[in-house]
């Protein structure tokens, strides 16, 4: 890239030097441009910078100058040393942005091109009801309470006033479980109160919680229950339940109602409410079957609730004395209430499932979309 | 439990909307499941049959010249022809007929017709067809005494008349009759209720000269009351009597038996008749059987008696009905009795309800006797029977004079003293002495006020009523139950509203919030959850590979492939993988959190019910379906770090139901707390799962309890010092687990060692059979300084020294 103005220092006059320095520069800035990449420019380097460069040379021969000629030329030639820098730096800077550019530009993505990458997974409906029920209890200042899945008769069913020949109990279909010789032992202590059930509702876990705890007493028991029932659209042989039980003083029939309403009201959303109806159950006194505005229609009428308006969510009362009495519980200082209603039927009313069964074929195609 | 309107009408003036009145009894505990307003059916009219003509065209129809006032026809004389299938009637009979335009009960509307080339101008009636009754052969005979061309309906007094169909709770015996449901909701709607008095004109012979009566067993028996009826002879009850049975869900017999029927229904009372002539010297004695007696009921088949079954049995002591349940055949009335011994027995509930369930004979009667009839309705029962027999009976009955009334234990009246107090308290609401009674005395609770002296004996003066309960309501004994009735007939709705307040806070346990976090890691992971049945086929356990203990079995199961509890969660996980693998989702990967059984544990408990009751655990299971060990083993890790716990893992070969060499126990604390690695293909392959499967199986209550104790794990500082990073590379024998060396490593390297992480494994030429080259990456980091190099391959050296020394390994 030596350019024609190279020629030997000896024989340069300072106005010959100018000129070349100005020629040079104007090489050294046509270079500088018209570089297209980094390397072509690194290439251009040894040109413009160093002993070599045109400017390198004419510097070599700044020193045979008279020195009175000598400070204008090296200005001149300072001057056009730091235009080639900065030429350079310019040119270099602008060339690796778009080198950068370009690359990038390279790496272009469908983003919808990907393929499937891990996906979450999803809690049972069940569980997902059951966690929504016991937030909204917890939040009306309840506990939950856990008990064992097989249970005795005594827990089951006497404790909480249904007799081994009581008429009520044919409501319930109950699995008895055969434990050999070991029944035979519950037979010869306890008689039939240590036979030995799948429990028939979570109610035996309020027994065992009266037992332990004295009153106050404000907590539900969620979980799996068992009935000897074929399964069909709307029945299981095992399926969920959730029971609330208030043990404390003063409390009355209108602490049931308001506590079902306010439970109502948090869960299903104010526009629906809840009404209390004369029942039957064996452990509770007044007994009340529990409804609420059909959550479809909200009270309007539809082919859901019957035209009622109404859906019969579960059972409630007053807890009965005897079942406080088999507790150690005194019922004349304390008075109590318990509720239970089913928790799949809330999950299938809240999607629109008309089948019990389809939340139980474990289908990925149905656990996945809750 | 079917009531019509015009039925409760017979015993209190019930006015009103008949919407409104089904309200008040769902209100008052008596839920109307449906209320149907009967049909007027104006095109429905009464007909005379004026001639009979065979059709020239069909044997199976007829042509009835059908006579009915303003109306000419095609029949002979002018009358309307009408085409008829049944041949039950005679020139002169009134009989239904369906006028063209008229609708029928099912919707049909009728039409001018032809029927094999002759027109047919309505239709005569069955009364099934008008649902009346369950005749649906014959065309339906109507009373001479009808007007004819009215309206049947209105006729018969049912048009525009309403059938409830009430829900009756179990303990409400008083409501399982017409005159109960009637008490209650005059009650409710403020008029006088009045069970009217039968009149039976009574003749011949003194009853005791022809029957006798004998309570054996009084705890069977409370009460025995007998009526002896002559001149009886079989037919068909009325139309009216039919009807009314029909609506109300009995089919119509003959005049006897609906005569049984109606006065069952009317006063909640179940009577049974015998053959006066098949029951010798007409004695009928009860007893409970001694077992193993035998007698064929009116079903036709033959039972056996179980010790403590109550019978009736005849002057020989055989036996000739079940208490309460059903007659012998060899006493039943047929067509040719004429004399009739009426039985109308007051039984103990429990024993009707013990024998009814064991011979799986549930009726009317059973039903009510379980409930608990009322015994003081035992005379007039008996004579309403009489009364009604006689009106049905053409040319009437004779009624032996007198009545037996056999007497054994019966429940002494109860008395049950109601505070105000106590009710204002339960019902939260004050309730005031004459409050009480108002509510109380129509539904024929009768209170009066303990006088002063009693006052003293029950503490202070309290205003406390004594309240006497009738022989109706045996289910009310106590102040609670009356507290029921009260709330009852107040009304539910009406009673206020209010919320109680816990003293504490609510809250989850920390186990209860543990489980929720750990569900959240496993969906976090991917994972999701399935409930598979936890009753399994008895052979599900061992083809599932699990050996050991006998699952617990259920003694009465729907059915064998559900007759065992669950003894682990593979095999269910197994067949929600299959399914879901049979349905072209072959990668699932599926965990459930539940309750595995075992038998009861050995040893002694201090409580019957932890010795009897089988264990559960609480375990989580796992399983990816064309998954390998990795998928398990990282799952353990997650779950370490979630929880910030130390779960180690210990190869083991040959684990129930898991690939012989591809599986390991998951430790806690040394303490073994779970299973993971691969399924065992062979199980995978009974189940029709062709690829690999892994699983994860781990005790819960463990695992949640170190959780809880981790959870407020204090801060460890994080240095501020730089840290350098070391590989170290050793051929180690296959025996050596990895994770010994990595835990050799940590021990070695001390405080300043921050971290191990295996990131290379090598098998190949290059390595000694039997061993394999695995790689660690040890991050140094001190607390207090920077590390100099002399430290850093200090430490270094240790980690080597100990390594070679501990496992027979050397660095490469």
């Amino acid at each position: 890239m030596n350019g024609p103005a190279s020629g030997t220092p000896a024989e340069a006059s300072p106005e010959a030097l100018l000129a070349s320095i100005d020629a040079a520069r104007s090489q050294g800035l046509a270079a500088v441009t018209a570089a297209s990449t980094s390397e072509e420019l690194a290439q251009a380097e040894s040109g413009l910078f160093g002993r070599k460069s045109a400017l390198g040379q004419i510097k070599q021969g700044l020193g045979s100058l008279p020195p009175e000629q000598r400070a204008a030329v090296g200005r001149a030639l300072n001057d056009a040393q730091q235009a080639l820098r900065s030429a350079h730096a310019e040119a270099a800077r602008e060339l690796t942005a778009s080198a950068r550019r370009e690359q990038l530009q390279r790496e272009w993505l469908d983003l919808t091109e990907t393929p499937p990458g891990p996906e979450r997974g999803h809690l049972h409906l069940v569980t997902q009801t059951t966690e929504r029920l016991e937030d909204v209890f917890v939040g009306m200042g309840f506990t939950v309470s856990e008990g064992p899945q097989a249970e005795t008769d005594w827990y089951n069913f006497e404790a909480l006033n249904l007799p081994s020949a009581h008429p009520a109990r044919s409501m319930w279909d109950t699995l008895y479980l055969d434990l050999g010789e070991r029944s035979e032992l519950g037979d010869g202590e306890g008689g039939e109160a240590s036979n030995v059930v799948l429990r028939t509702h979570t109610s035996p876990v309020q027994i065992r919680v009266m037992e332990v705890q004295p009153p106050p007493i404000y907590t539900i028991c969620p979980g799996r229950v068992f009935r000897r029932d074929t399964a069909d659209a709307s029945h299981m042989p095992v399926f969920h339940q959730i029971e609330g039980l208030v043990v404390d003083r003063g409390i009355s029939f209108a602490d049931l109602a308001g506590t079902l309403e306010e439970f109502t009201s948090a869960y299903f959303g104010k526009s629906i409410s809840s009404r209390l109806r004369p029942s039957y159950f064996p452990f509770t006194e007044p007994s009340a079957e529990f409804d609420i505005n059909c959550v479809i229609c909200e009270g309007s009428g539809c082919q859901t609730c019957q035209r009622t308006g109404w859906i019969e969510l579960g059972g409630c009362g007053m807890v009965h004395p005897n079942v406080l009495a088999n507790c150690g519980i005194d019922f004349e200082e304390w008075t109590g209430f318990a509720f239970g209603f089913g928790i799949d039927r809330l999950a299938l009313m809240r999607h629109g499932i008309d089948d019990l069964r389809d939340m139980y074929t474990n289908d990925i195609r149905f656990l996945s979309q809750f | 439990m079917k009531v019509l309107l015009s039925w409760l009408r017979e015993f209190a003036p019930i006015e009103g909307d008949p919407a409104e009145l089904a309200d008040h009894l769902s209100d008052l505990g008596m839920a109307v499941e449906e209320m149907r307003i009967l049909p007027s059916l104006d095109g429905v009219v009464v007909a005379r049959v004026a001639g009979l003509r065979p059709h020239p065209e069909a044997d199976r129809i007829q042509l009835v010249d059908v006579e009915l006032p303003g109306f000419t026809g095609e029949g002979t004389d002018g009358a309307l022809q009408v085409c008829c299938g049944a041949f039950n009637m005679s020139v002169g009979d009134l009989v239904p007929l369906a006028t063209i335009g008229a609708t029928m009960p099912d919707g049909m509307q009728i039409s001018e017709r032809r029927m094999r080339g002759e027109v047919s101008e309505g239709m005569c009636c069955s009364a099934a067809e008008l649902t009346l009754g369950a005749d649906a052969e014959g065309i339906m005979i109507l009373p001479a005494d009808m007007e004819l061309g009215a309206p049947l309906m209105s006729q018969l007094g049912l048009a525009g008349d309403v059938l409830y169909d009430l829900e009756v709770n179990p303990n409400r015996p008083d409501a399982m009759s017409v005159a109960g449901v009637a008490r209650d909701l005059a009650a409710r709607l403020g008029v006088s209720f009045r069970i009217p008095d039968p009149v039976v004109s009574e003749s011949g012979e003194e009853i005791s000269t022809v029957a006798s009566v004998e309570i054996i067993d009084g705890d069977l028996c409370g009460r025995f009351g007998v009526r002896v009826i002559r001149d009886v002879s079989i037919g068909q009850s009325p139309l009216w009597m039919q009807a009314r049975l029909t609506l109300c869900g009995m089919r119509p017999i003959n005049s006897v038996v609906d005569v049984s029927n109606y006065v069952m229904l009317e006063l909640g009372t179940p009577n049974h008749t015998y053959d006066l002539a098949l029951v010798p010297g007409g004695y009928l004695g009860t007893r409970r059987s001694a077992g193993g007696e035998r007698l064929v009921t009116l079903d036709s088949s033959e039972r056996e008696m179980l010790r403590g079954d109550g019978l009736i049995v005849d002057r020989d002591d055989r036996p000739i009905g079940i208490s309460g349940v059903m007659g012998g055949e060899n006493t039943e009335i047929s067509d040719s009795t004429t004399a009739v011994l009426l039985e109308l027995a007051w039984w103990d509930r429990l024993s009707i309800s013990r024998t009814s369930q064991r011979l799986g004979l549930r009726s009317e009667a059973s039903m009510r006797f379980e409930r608990g009839t009322d015994h003081e309705l035992v005379p007039v029962a008996l004579d309403r029977f009489c009364e009604l027999l006689d009106r049905v009976t053409p040319g009437g009955v004779s009624v032996c004079s007198g009545r037996l009334d056999g007497r054994g234990d019966l429940p002494p009246p109860t008395r049950v003293r109601v505070r105000p107090a106590r009710m204002s308290h339960l019902l939260g609401r004050p309730f005031s002495a004459d409050e009480l009674r108002g509510l109380l005395d129509p539904i024929g609770l009768q209170c009066a006020v303990l006088d002063d002296d009693a006052q003293r004996d029950g503490g202070a003066a309290d205003g406390a009523l004594e309240v006497t309960i009738p022989s109706f309501r045996p289910d009310v004994a106590t102040e609670t139950d009356v507290a029921e009735e009260v709330a009852r007939h107040y009304g539910y709705q009406r009673l206020g509203r209010t919320v109680p307040r816990s003293p504490e806070p609510g809250r989850l346990t920390p186990a209860q919030r543990l489980r929720r976090d750990l569900r959240r890691v496993l969906v976090g992971a991917g994972l999701s959850e399935a409930m598979p049945n936890p009753f399994l086929a008895p052979d599900a356990v061992r083809r599932a590979g699990i050996d050991g203990a006998e699952p617990v079995r259920l003694l009465n199961p729907l059915a064998t492939e559900e007759s065992v509890l669950r003894p682990s969660l593979l095999p269910g996980l197994l067949t929600a993988a299959a399914y879901n693998t049979s349905h072209r989702n072959d990668t699932v990967s599926l965990f459930e959190i539940g309750v595995v059984f075992g038998p009861p544990p050995t040893g002694g408990a201090d409580d019957v019910a932890a010795r009897v009751l089988p264990t559960e655990t609480e375990h989580l299971g796992v399983i990816w379906a064309g998954g390998g060990a990795a998928d398990a083993v990282h799952l353990t890790e997650l779950i370490s770090s979630a929880f910030g716990l130390e779960l180690d893992l210990e190869n083991a070969n040959d684990l129930d139901g898991m690939h012989p060499v591809r599986a390991a126990q998951m430790l806690l604390d040394g303490q073994p707390v779970g299973v993971v690695g691969e399924i065992d293909p062979v199980v995978c392959e009974r189940h029709g799962l062709a690829q690999r499967c892994a699983w994860l199986q781990v005790n819960v209550e463990p695992l949640l309890a170190a959780a809880s104790a981790a959870a407020d794990r204090p801060y460890e500082l994080v240095s501020t010092y730089p840290s350098s990073d070391i590989d170290l590379a050793f051929a180690v024998p296959d025996h050596v687990q990895a994770s010994q060396v990595r835990s050799t490593l940590l021990a070695a390297g001390g405080d300043e060692l921050r971290s191990v992480n295996l990131f290379d494994i090598y098998r190949g030429d290059q390595m000694d059979p039997g061993t394999r080259s695995l790689a660690f990456r040890l991050r140094l980091q001190a607390d207090d300084r920077t590390l100099t190099d002399e430290q850093a391959a200090d430490i270094r050296q240790r980690c080597i020294d100990a390594v070679e020394r501990a496992h027979d390994a050397s660095l490469r």
